[in-house]
């Protein structure tokens, strides 16, 4: 009641400049979400139309001759299921390892009473500023005889320290009282750490799971360098080489006509779409649970 | 009797033992900060070495600042820190005040279903991968049929091979980067502004502000704190520039705007072999890095008193 009343004082109060600034914005608003989804839109409808069209620039705002065969012709190409159940793999392994070295390390740090914990808060920012760098960290991975393993992906990038120290911080937040009266009654640390903080943490660990998951699902760069194992590739190693350097079986040549359903081009925006669906569905989610762990991070950098 | 007390006036070790599960727990965490990431500091000293790559560091002849000296008297050196510089340059000009203005107008928008839909829509190109960011523009870039030159020609225009032309580079890479980061990199503005005492909005409006006013007089002096923070946490990386995505889109027609510091120690390193080069030039960078990273921090501390550490 109160609050209708006020926003209807508000709508008086308001001058005609401020109605105009407040329209302004909203179409504004409403142009830069259609600036920054029409790629996506482009790319899908390109996805099931047929390439003559696509071709002539006639498919612009939707599809036309809506088919399936550019998908049909992604679904066939060599090696998309493989490195798509890889990456599912290294998604879910890569996750499970690195909360384990993560949520252990950030218990144990987010405790004043931790020795020399300053020295060890700083041992790990320190690697935010300074890293060696992409050979040393290549050269690194090949003294330990890691090169094309799926261990040198999964147990390389174990921790992202960035991550772990938003961990840290929602440690930091569990009040002192809980770990005391567990103590008290003999709980040691690793006890009071698993069957009380994680617990208690579990959106922040689901936070930070959804961080990790998204980085490992997108990252490509250190699979190209480490893998050269067909079998062992991500998804992201086989979209760089099918979308960005465009490898093919040289199909480009064959003439296209009004009833060609599916061409190069056509077949790269399918697996495009292929590649992101399960970001667009993990969104929601991500969006939920991801501001929350920024301004978490940001609080306490 | 408290846990604090306990350990009260003990020696480091009897603290240690009496909680070596502590310990235990952030053991594996530590040791792999020791693997992976200062082992291969360790392993920075190739910069010094003429690198055997079948004999290792071990045997490898040590060639002093031979590797420095080459890469810094080489021809590409002018080149890579030119168009490092520049494409960071684009970055802070562009990249990092866009978010903000997002920012604002996007807690200006009193529709709010308008304000949430903008910002889910720009906060979403940030999680797609680079690579598909890459392929994307590769394949909207491409001459025959990319849908930019699909539109140009439409309009009576020639289509232009964008991806080989040296002049359309970064203005590319700064597009796309905008495309991918702006929204994501607003949210934080947006929690600072969000945060701002309503008090002093309504005060203005008693004072008779417009809303012109209250941006400049209240919103963007309350959101500077966050603004120079966020500036220094971007400065070291910028000098780093995104060469995941570089890496991507350059190609050899377009390396004299393109070719980074990052790009070309790849470049030797991993596809050369030429490890001792890859490494000194790698090093040269992540030390001006870190030397920008701390000066801007102190600067920032200066201004506003406010600081990373």
């Amino acid at each position: 009641m109160v609050k209708t009343k006020e926003k209807k004082i508000n709508k008086l109060l308001m001058t005609k400049q401020e109605r105009a600034f407040n329209t302004v914005m909203n179409i504004l608003g409403v142009l830069i979400t259609i600036i920054c989804l029409y790629p996506i839109w482009y790319v899908l409808i390109a996805s099931f139309s047929k390439p003559f069209f696509v071709d002539n620039g006639d498919v612009m705002f939707r599809t036309i001759g809506f088919n399936f065969d550019s998908y049909k012709r992604a679904f066939q190409t060599k090696g998309i299921w493989t490195s798509f159940s890889n990456t599912i793999f290294y998604t879910v392994f890569g996750v499970l390892v690195n909360m384990i070295f993560s949520t252990t390390l950030a218990y144990g740090l987010s405790k004043k009473r931790l020795v020399h914990r300053k020295a060890f808060v700083l041992f790990v920012i320190f690697t935010m500023w300074f890293n060696a760098g992409i050979i040393p960290t290549y050269l690194n991975f090949r003294d330990f005889n890691l090169l094309n393993t799926r261990t040198s992906i999964i147990l390389g990038f174990a921790i992202n320290t960035y991550n772990m120290i938003i961990l840290k911080s929602f440690f930091e937040q569990v009040p002192e009282s809980l770990e005391e009266a567990a103590f008290i009654d003999g709980a040691n640390n690793v006890r009071i750490f698993g069957q009380i903080f994680i617990p208690l943490s579990t959106p922040a660990l689901a936070t930070v799971s959804l961080l990790y998951a998204v980085n490992r699902w997108n990252s490509y760069f250190w699979a190209m360098n480490l893998i050269n194992d067909d079998k062992k590739l991500p998804l992201q190693v086989f979209l760089k080489k099918m979308i960005v350097d465009r490898v093919s079986g040289g199909e480009d040549s064959v003439i296209l006509t009004q009833t060609s359903t599916w061409s190069q081009t056509t077949v790269i925006y399918a697996i495009i779409i292929i590649a992101i669906i399960p970001m667009l569905i993990a969104y929601p989610f991500i969006q939920k649970y991801f501001k929350s762990g920024l301004t978490i991070g940001a609080n306490k950098g | 009797m408290k846990r604090k007390d306990i350990y009260k006036g003990e020696s480091d070790l009897h603290k240690i033992r009496k909680d070596y599960d502590l310990y235990l727990l952030i053991l594996p965490g530590v040791i792999w900060y020791l693997l992976f990431c200062y082992k291969p500091m360790i392993g920075l000293a190739t910069a010094f070495f003429e690198y055997n790559s079948f004999k290792g560091l071990a045997g490898s002849t040590f060639v002093g600042l031979a590797n420095f000296k080459e890469f810094i008297f080489g021809p590409d050196f002018l080149r890579t820190v030119k168009n490092t510089f520049m494409i960071a340059l684009w970055q802070i000009v562009i990249c990092f005040p866009i978010p903000i203005i997002l920012a604002i107008c996007i807690t200006e928008m009193n529709n709010k279903f308008i304000s949430k839909m903008t910002q889910t829509a720009t906060f979403l190109p940030h999680f797609i991968s680079v690579v598909v960011v890459c392929g994307i523009v590769v394949n909207f870039l491409s001459p025959s049929t990319g849908i930019i030159n699909l539109i140009r020609n439409k309009f009576g225009f020639d289509s232009i091979y964008f991806m080989v032309k040296p002049q359309y580079f970064r203005a590319i890479y700064t597009t796309m980067t905008l495309w991918q980061n702006a929204g994501f990199n607003a949210i934080v503005y947006i929690a600072a502004i969000v945060g701002i005492d309503q008090q002093l909005y309504e005060a203005a409006i008693v004072d008779g502000a417009g809303k012109w006013r209250r941006i400049r007089s209240i919103t963007i002096p309350c959101i500077l704190p966050t603004v120079v923070t966020m500036f220094v946490m971007n400065v070291g990386k910028m000098v780093k520039v995104g060469y995941e995505s570089i890496l991507l889109l350059y190609q050899p027609a377009t390396y004299p705007v393109s070719d980074v510091i990052s790009t070309y120690s790849f470049r030797m390193g991993m596809e050369n072999g030429n490890f001792g080069l890859a490494t000194a030039s790698g090093l040269f960078e992540a030390i001006v890095a870190l030397i920008l990273v701390v000066s801007a921090n102190k600067l920032s501390q200066k201004l506003t008193e406010s600081s990373l550490w």
